[in-house]
């Protein structure tokens, strides 16, 4: 019972699609976890499931001590949820809300304003909790939901891209709170996220889900480490005729072309690049620049998935940019 | 932890229902928009359609024959009386124009579910401890209340417009009346709550609105007596409940002749019928939100 998050076979089938599929894993308290994967692999499902917003089709999970189908009442009550949408009633201020919310929990009056105020303060909402959410900016919404996530004080907190379509620079700032506010109440983060440099940088422990199944579960280092290999980038004039003898190399397993850029996919790093450079040398070719990297997230999520983040980020950024005219239209 | 937190079965309820007032009278606009309707039909219908005056109005004669006036008024007063129950129809209109706000206002409470949905506010909600049937109750209760203050206003109006009170009327009566719209009201709110829930966009809840508000309208006798109707449509306005619930207030406030057991027994089981199945749909709608 360690564990703030154990899944046991938990499924989800919309008719035939197996949106979910026997999927199995623990997240351990006080820790980071992330959901990575494409749209679709299943990551908003599970985590509905986890929230008990959903009902699985087949198995179960354990969360914070209480299983989401018979106690579903109860892991309500200990956990925070931020959804992916925007959820604040846009026709009252925030300080309405977060106390909306509160009520909803049960929880007593006196105790909620100080933690309402206490929450708007951290995220920084004080001055803006008497406006109209309609008045707020992204960043603002978020942080708003982020706070009434919260007030119930919860051992585990859901996020579904609680970065989706803000600026970098506001980003920064929400994860900011949010590292403040994990220090603060000692919570386990459940967050699913489309922006590699975040899970990277502030998750513990990554889960990449492709089709309803998790592929591969590890800290972002394990992951990195876990694609055999270095990479090997080469700035030179004349790459078609390069290409053509890197090829040859043995070692070499993928070779990508941008602009005068070579990104060299090798076994070894630092056996292959002087085999490259005498290579390369002898037939009259000079490199202005070498360099050997590490794999990045990024190539550990191609790996297990096939497809590349950044497109997948481009698109739900889409998404999400018309949720929002859609929200103004109304208004 | 314990004694932070109250969860007894109605926690949350009446948090839920003032803000849906409070969403209301927040934006007086709507409020005044949704009155529009109903004191158009009455300035408009209720005024030019003064039946009386088609033969108070109008002087006109039948060769060979010279009727004098009062007997042309009190052959159309009579005439009057047999069919709406009153010479004034002014009067009729308006008693008839409390249970149309009611059926609009019920509507409308469909309709804010909907895009409580679609906005992921009760996404929200069904995170939260908050019982199920809470949040369908907080919804028609609301609704309730809205339509009761908006039939007030109605009243109100009406009242100002010329609208004639039975002789010896009492305090006793005008219970009866919000009696009666409250039975109707909560019926028809869990109606279009139940089916606002069920359906999946605002589309198609428009569509059911539109389908139903009309009809439902114009087959009960707000307009018109039931028995001025054709016989395929007696049936219908036989089981409409504004029908009752206008046979109830016409009693009441104008004194026309009708069955208030009859009206109030039917009233209480449309409400209570619909209120328990609205309720117990929508709660197993909500139950497997996917």
């Amino acid at each position: 019972m360690d564990d703030a998050i154990r899944a046991i076979e938990l499924t989800k089938y919309y008719g035939s699609v197996k949106a979910v599929d026997h999927v199995n894993f623990e997240v351990r308290k006080g820790e980071i976890f992330g959901f990575l994967g494409p749209n679709g692999a299943g990551k908003t499902t599970t985590i509905k499931m986890l929230a008990t917003l959903l009902k699985p089709t087949e198995g179960t999970a354990i969360v914070s001590g209480y299983d989401i189908v018979r106690e579903a009442k109860k892991v309500r009550q200990s956990i925070g949820v931020v959804p992916q949408e925007y959820t604040a009633d846009e026709d009252l201020t925030g300080w309405e809300n977060i106390i909306l919310i509160a009520d909803m929990y049960g929880i007593k009056r006196e105790i909620s304003r100080e933690r309402a105020k206490e929450l708007l303060n951290m995220v920084g909402l004080s001055n803006a909790m008497n406006r109209k959410v309609s008045t707020y900016s992204g960043g603002m919404r978020r942080r708003l939901e982020i706070a009434i996530g919260l007030i119930n004080r919860p051992s585990i907190l859901f996020l579904d891209e609680p970065t989706l379509g803000l600026d970098a620079q506001t980003r920064v700032a929400i994860w900011s709170y949010l590292m403040d506010l994990k220090k603060m109440y000692n919570m386990t983060i459940s967050v699913t996220t489309h922006y590699l440099e975040e899970a990277d940088f502030y998750c513990n422990r990554i889960a990449i889900i492709d089709k309803g199944k998790i592929v591969k579960i590890g800290s972002p280092r394990e992951l990195k480490e876990s694609i055999k290999g270095d990479i090997i980038t080469l700035e030179l004039m004349d790459t078609l005729k390069a290409l053509s003898i890197l090829k040859r190399i043995d070692g070499v397993i993928e070779i990508k072309e941008e602009n005068n850029l070579l990104r060299i996919k090798v076994s070894n790093g630092s056996e292959i690049a002087p085999k490259i450079l005498e290579a390369l040398n002898s037939v009259g070719i000079y490199v202005t620049r070498i360099s050997i990297t590490q794999p990045t997230l990024d190539e550990a999520y191609m790996e297990y998935t096939g497809k590349s983040l950044r497109e997948e980020q481009a698109s739900s950024e889409e998404m999400f940019a018309m949720m929002r005219t859609l929200r103004r239209a109304r208004s | 932890m314990k004694e932070e937190v109250n969860l007894s079965p109605l926690h949350g309820l009446w948090a839920l229902i003032s803000r849906e007032l409070k969403k209301w009278y927040k934006t007086p606009v709507l409020l005044i928009i949704s009155l529009i309707q109903p004191v158009v039909w009455l300035a408009l219908f209720g005024k030019s359609m003064n039946l009386a005056s088609l033969f108070t109005g109008t002087s006109f004669n039948i060769n060979g024959l010279n009727i004098p006036k009062q007997v042309l008024d009190q052959i159309a007063s009579e005439v009057l009386k047999a069919t709406f129950g009153t010479s004034d129809y002014f009067s009729f209109l308006a008693a008839g124009m409390l249970s149309f706000i009611v059926l609009f206002n019920a509507m409308g409470s469909g309709m804010s579910i909907v895009w409580d949905r679609r906005l992921g506010f009760l996404n929200k909600l069904l995170t939260t401890p908050i019982p199920r049937g809470s949040i369908v109750l907080a919804k028609i209760i609301s609704s309730v209340l809205r339509s009761l203050v908006l039939a007030s206003i109605v009243m109100l109006v009406a009242t100002l417009m010329g609208m004639q009170y039975v002789q010896g009327i009492n305090v006793l009566d005008f219970l009866g009346v919000y009696l009666a719209l409250f039975l109707m009201a909560f019926g028809l709110s869990s109606l279009f709550v139940m089916l606002a829930l069920r359906s999946s966009s605002w589309e198609s809840q428009m569509a059911i609105m539109n389908l139903l508000n009309l009809p439902l309208l114009f087959a009960s006798n707000s307009f018109y007596p039931t028995s001025s109707m054709p016989s395929w449509l007696r049936p219908v306005s036989d089981i409409n409940p504004l029908s009752y619930t206008n046979e109830a207030i016409r009693q009441l406030l104008l004194g026309i002749q009708g069955n208030l057991t009859i009206d109030f027994t039917y009233l209480s089981l449309f409400a209570f019928i619909l209120a328990l199945i609205g309720i117990i749909l929508s709660w197993r709608a909500l139950q497997q939100n996917n």
